[in-house]
């Protein structure tokens, strides 16, 4: 079994070359794209079933993205469905962004490794879920106080390709039945808050059909342009968590007046796609939840939690409004059983979620730091996608060498992606006990000092 | 016998042991108390900066923590008083910020936040002063009155009102300076050695850094030192405690740049100098009289005062000269209202206005000092019987004192420390004279319920105690001089025979009255005990940026300034300029970071006037002074919603005046009906135009339809009115801050005529030049 598992991973490249070689060989039977605008965050659900034409098996499958979405593709994730409907079951594929030397315009691609290479004449289906943010852009982009918030989707009536499709069809939903425009690429339909593009029959590879939609948007367009997340892991028994959020309201910005009085006795017209409420979902036995900025306490906000999980409901010291910032910081601890183990090897590591865990917020810049107790060594990360890594020392109460900090970087990262990742480290136990045994020899030696002082005569002359 | 003596020696060292770690552990627990009381502010509110000048303190403590000690003495800050600045460094007194600057504990990598330490500055520092307070009154009256004296400060209102946790201001630490100045002053008197004459001037120095009130120190000891003069108490110990005080502290004071060449300048610190010269005068003579026959010493005094009298006349003269030419006569105007408390009110609105400038209450002495008020009395007797150069330097300075804190009631925090140390004199006077009478007649009453047959051996029984007792106390008496120096060892034994003679004299108060003074002393003590705690935990543990109140349904919090600062912050470009009445400049710089106009440090009374001026001025006319210092926006405090009695409005008529005392055309009749403030129905059309009005109650009636101030209870007089030059931007969820924007300048062209004119200038000059009447910002 091993040594078959070796083989496939040695075969891999070669065969993904050879794939890469003849990518026209295989052809998209029929494409189903559900797009929905609802959120800020464009989620797009793909699902194939391809088929290999060509002679030889197939191992990948390319995604191709315009370079404008490109930019803002935030998650992609594909999955292969197997089961019936109820008792479906998702087994996640790699995706690994790559080059093609003769994309045309500039398209940028993502490869999907297949499970099973795809044997000539074989078909098979397969789900892809494609995040974008920032792809909703506001027009008119300053709307005052009582207007609602109206936005640009652009994007291809006919998937960008770089395969034949046989036949393709794309739902777009938007979130309520207001849509100011849309563009017609017949077959076009719309239902209520669905727009139905296609069905679309044989359409050659990487045809490109542009449709502009503007509709109606005023679900929260929370971004937190900067996240750092301090996680300070103490071996006495606890988990310090630290989080410094730059939030802001990435939606039309607001114009002219803000009129308290219309805000408040017309909450339904007035300021409609601004926000004060932001729901974060931290983990189970939570304590000592603080929720300050750089002046203080803000007294606005709710803690509910139970035996699963902790929801802090928090309100920003004013609602924010199109292009409005606030800045603020959450911190809280949590019990260290809950999240350090013991590595067979006997390394420890500590098992943390990625992630901002405000909910429906995007984040454009998150940094994560790992502190580490003062002594450990040999510290890696194992993040499940592609972050960047470095480590720093931090000083914190009576420290001399510091603690390592695995600090963990990424851009543009979405809900989605909380998912949990690991940081191993060794650490010799004695090690806690070193600044305590540090503290009582000063003591000591002060008061030895004192006693000495006493049954001393520092007296120049004797009186 | 010499076993039984030395038993006795034994058992007074182990006695004296037992004493000294029993007032150990007193004095730790005063200073926890004295800490602990302050952090009411922490536990019902937040860990957070109070007040106003507090924000100043903290803003110059980041940049102190920040950029260094050589850059904070250089600092410009070009973020107030646009467009003249401010130079930081040479207009703040520094001790306090580099006291907590000092605090951070950097170097052992402790993570304490510039704010954490700024906030528990004032109550570490009134342990300080506690302690202070115990080593002073043990030099003047002994340990147990120290102790008492101390526990009273530790939690006495007054103070407390200036140092709970968050509040960060120089009074916090300076209270501490102040009574360890005067400790040093008392200690350096009673032993006469340089040693504390050094440390008495760094200890000056310390309190100069830290607050101008430094200015009564170095008046007070002065005073005392011409006291003892007079009294011809003159002794070389009060001739170390002097001297070196005045050269080694005006030198170490000029040293601190706000002060500079003022301590020698100014008439607050001439004082110092006249009884500098009188004091050497005075040394002179008595060196004289000791080297010279009483013949001889006749004759060199009618020469010398004839020549001394010259060359006093002509440093007169020169002293005058100078003195005279400064405009207030070398006094600053908070001294000259001190003197003449009715200068401010006349002379200079800008001091007049601030609360706590104004002459205190009744209620307010008992609110702050409560029952010592009632207590000092009987200390100043205490005091007096006998009365020690240590004595009278407290009784001087409990009646300047006093004087000082009937004129302002800030200064009601210098009294506090003096009612401390008389009131503590006065209960362990008292105590240990009940306790005493107590103690010579439980033993009698004891036996004689005992053993009913053997009156005789009881009345020995007293008499062997009466006699013992006296011995005794002149034993402690002698001890506690032979600590000090040698010359003056006469004098105290002279005092403790006398001391024991009045102890003799003075009749042993009947049991029962004793019994019963004592459990209404304590009576008294349980009461100022729970008026403090109240006072601490009530009255002055707000930190007025956050407001509370308690309904029916819960607490709600009224957080909207920091609202409106963090929108300010977030939301405005950088290099916004924010006008504001002077009351909300140091919350503005240091929570917005956004530049302001005017702040609490009202250096520049022009400026201020100018923001009063526009504040009482028409919206068009206000527009124009506040475009012309390059303002962007407005706020202004309002508490008509909530009922928030110190808003913009209640203190609009000081704007009126202080506007009115630069700019005449500004005139507070014109704002009053009949005399009358108000802001109804019946307000002067002036009134009703004017921009606070207008920004205070912009839409104001769309909240219940009445437009009901509940502040003056009253409807407002005009409802419905529009902006043209200024349009709202922001207001906090209960209306108490709103901001206004000030709108750009129209480039409408009206006529032929105008736009000829204007195609000739440019709109600024033309808008200028139509306004050159009304704008007092040229």
């Amino acid at each position: 079994m091993e040594a078959r598992l070796c083989l496939i991973f040695f075969l891999l490249p070669i065969l993904s070359f050879l794939s890469l070689s003849d990518a026209h060989d295989l052809q998209i039977v029929n494409a189903e794209r559900r797009i929905d605008l609802t959120s800020h965050i464009v989620k797009v659900f793909l699902t194939f079933k391809v088929e290999n034409t060509g002679t030889s098996p197939a191992s990948e499958f390319l995604l191709a993205f315009p370079p404008a979405q490109a930019d803002h593709l935030a998650l992609v994730k594909a999955a292969v469905a197997t089961g019936k409907k109820k008792k479906k079951t998702y087994i996640p594929l790699d995706v690994n962004p790559t080059e093609l030397p003769d994309a045309p315009n500039g398209a940028k691609f993502a490869s999907i490794s297949l499970k099973n290479p795809l044997n000539a004449g074989e078909t098979a289906t397969f789900e892809v879920l494609l995040e974008l943010t920032h792809s909703l852009e506001p027009f008119p982009a300053e709307i005052s106080q009582s207007e609602s918030q109206l936005v640009y989707y652009h994007d291809s009536a006919i998937i960008l390709s770089p395969y034949f499709i046989k036949q393709q069809t794309t739902f777009i939903k938007t979130p309520s039945t207001r849509v100011e425009s849309f563009s017609r690429v017949d077959p076009t339909n719309r239902v209520g808050t669905e727009l139905k593009y296609g069905p679309y029959a044989d359409r050659a590879p990487y045809s490109f059909s542009p449709i502009i939609i503007h509709f109606e948007n005023n679900n929260p367009f929370a971004v937190v342009e900067e996240l750092v997340r301090e996680i300070e892991v103490s071996h006495w028994g606890s988990l310090q968590i630290t989080e410094h959020y730059k939030l802001a309201h990435a939606g039309a910005r607001h114009k002219g007046v803000f009129s308290r009085v219309e805000y408040q006795s017309r909450p339904t017209i007035s300021g409609i796609s601004s926000f004060k409420h932001l729901l974060a979902l931290l983990p189970p036995r939570v304590h000592s939840v603080y929720y300050r900025d750089e002046i203080g306490n803000i007294s606005s906000s709710h803690l509910r939690s139970d035996s699963r999980k902790s929801e802090l409901e928090i309100e920003p010291r004013y609602p924010l409004f199109g292009g409005w910032k606030a800045t603020f910081v959450i911190g809280y601890g949590l019990p260290l059983q809950d999240f350090l183990f013991e590595s067979p090897d006997g390394r420890r590591y500590v098992n943390f979620s990625f992630g901002c865990p405000l909910l429906e917020t995007v984040v454009d810049k998150l940094t994560i730091k790992v502190v580490l107790p003062e002594g450990s060594q040999d510290p890696s990360a194992e993040v499940p996608f592609p972050v960047e890594q470095h480590l720093e020392t931090s000083y914190s109460y009576l420290d001399v060498v510091g603690r390592t900090v695995v600090v963990l970087e990424k851009t543009n990262v979405v809900p989605e992606q909380n998912t949990p990742f690991q940081v191993y480290y060794t650490f010799k136990p004695f090690f806690m006990l070193a600044e305590p045994l540090m503290l009582a020899s000063a003591f000591f030696l002060f008061f030895v000092a004192c006693v000495a002082y006493l049954h001393m005569d520092f007296s120049i002359s004797k009186s | 016998m010499a076993a039984i003596e030395n038993g006795k020696r034994e058992e007074s060292v182990l006695r004296n042991a037992f004493g000294n770690v029993l007032s150990f552990f007193i004095l730790l627990l005063i200073g926890i108390l004295a800490f602990s009381i302050r952090l009411f502010s922490v536990i019902k509110y937040e860990s957070v900066i109070h007040e106003f000048d507090p924000y100043f303190n903290y803003r110059v403590t980041q940049f102190l923590t920040k950029n260094g000690i050589y850059d904070f003495w250089n600092w410009f800050d070009d973020r107030t008083w646009y467009p003249l600045g401010r130079v930081i460094g040479g207009t703040v007194y520094p001790g306090l910020t580099l006291t907590a600057g000092t605090l951070i504990l950097n170097s052992l990598n402790i993570p304490l936040s510039v704010e954490t330490v700024c906030v528990f500055t004032a109550p570490i520092f009134s342990a300080n002063a506690a302690w202070a307070t115990y080593l002073l009154t043990k030099e003047v009256k002994g340990t147990g009155a120290g102790l008492t004296a101390a526990a009273l400060l530790a939690m006495v209102p007054s103070y407390i009102s200036r140092s709970v946790a968050g509040s960060y201001d120089n009074e916090a630490v300076a209270i501490f300076a102040l009574i360890f100045t005067f400790y040093l002053y008392i200690k350096t008197l009673n032993t006469g050695s340089l040693f504390y004459a050094t440390l008495n001037a760094l200890a000056y120095f310390y309190m100069v850094c830290s607050w101008g009130g430094y200015t009564f120190i170095i008046n007070l000891i002065p005073m005392h030192a011409l006291l003892c003069i007079v009294t011809g108490r003159y002794s070389s110990q009060l001739y170390i405690a002097y001297a070196p005080l005045v050269v080694l502290g005006t030198l170490l004071a000029a040293l601190v740049p706000v002060v500079g060449f003022n301590a020698v300048m100014t008439s607050e610190h001439f004082a110092s100098f006249l009884v500098f010269i009188i004091i050497h005068v005075v040394a002179l003579v008595y060196y004289i009289k000791g080297i010279l026959s009483p013949k001889m010493f006749k004759v060199a005094v009618t020469l010398i005062i004839s020549a001394g009298l010259a060359v006093c006349c002509a440093v007169m003269a020169v002293l005058i000269a100078m003195v005279a030419t400064s405009p207030t006569k070398g006094w600053s105007g908070r001294s000259l209202s001190l003197l003449d408390p009715t200068y401010a009110s006349k002379y200079i609105p800008i001091i007049a206005s601030v609360s706590e400038h104004q002459p205190p209450t009744w209620p307010s002495y008992f609110m702050d000092i409560n029952v010592l008020a009632f207590l000092v009395p009987a200390g100043i007797i205490a005091c007096f019987l006998p009365l020690s150069d240590a004595s009278s330097f407290v009784i001087l300075y409990i009646v300047t004192s006093v004087y000082f804190s009937g004129v302002m009631v800030r200064l009601m925090l210098v009294l506090a420390p003096a009612a401390c140390i008389m009131s503590g004199i006065a209960l362990s006077e008292a105590f240990s004279v009940f306790t005493r009478s107590i103690k010579f007649q439980l033993p009698a009453l004891l036996q004689s319920e005992k053993v009913d047959a053997g009156e005789t051996s009881t009345d020995t029984a007293v008499t062997q105690t009466d006699a013992a007792k006296p011995a005794k106390s002149e034993e402690i008496v002698k001890e506690r001089p032979s600590k000090k120096n040698k010359k003056k060892e006469k004098e105290p034994v002279e005092k403790a025979t006398v001391r024991s003679r009045i102890q003799k004299k003075l009749l042993v108060l009947p049991l029962e009255a004793s019994v019963i003074a004592i459990l209404l002393l304590v009576l008294l003590g349980a009461f100022y005990v729970v008026h403090c705690v109240w006072a601490a935990a009530e009255a002055y543990s707000a930190p007025s940026i956050v407001l509370t109140s308690r309904t029916h349904d819960g607490l709600h919090v009224f957080d909207d300034f920091r609202e409106a600062y963090a929108w300010l912050r977030h939301n405005t470009d950088v290099d916004d300029k924010v006008a504001s009445w002077w009351d909300y400049g140091y919350q503005t710089t240091a929570m917005a970071n956004r530049t302001v106009i005017v702040d609490n440090n009202t250096w520049n009374n022009t400026h201020i006037a100018t923001v009063g001026t526009a504040m009482s001025s028409p919206e068009k006319a206000a527009w124009e002074i506040f475009n012309s210092l390059d303002v962007k926006y407005v706020l202004v405090v309002f508490g008509g919603l909530v009922g928030y009695p110190s808003d913009d409005i209640n203190k609009f008529l000081w704007m009126v005046r202080i506007g009115g005392g630069v700019f005449p055309h500004i005139k507070e009749p014109d704002y009053l009906r009949d005399g009358q403030y108000r802001i109804d129905s019946q307000a002067t059309p002036t009134m009703l135009n004017c921009l606070m009005y207008k920004l205070s109650y912009y839409r104001f009636v769309e909240t219940d339809g009445q437009a009901f101030d509940r502040v003056r209870r009253t409807e407002i007089g005009r409802k419905h009115f529009k902006l043209t030059h200024f349009e709202e931007v922001f207001t906090t969820h209960h209306w108490m801050v709103r901001i206004y924007k000030l709108k750009p300048p129209k480039n409408r062209i009206r006529g032929k005529t105008k736009r000829a004119k204007s195609q000739k200038s440019s709109s600024t000059t033309s808008t200028k030049g139509s306004s050159r009447k009304r704008n007092p910002w040229q």
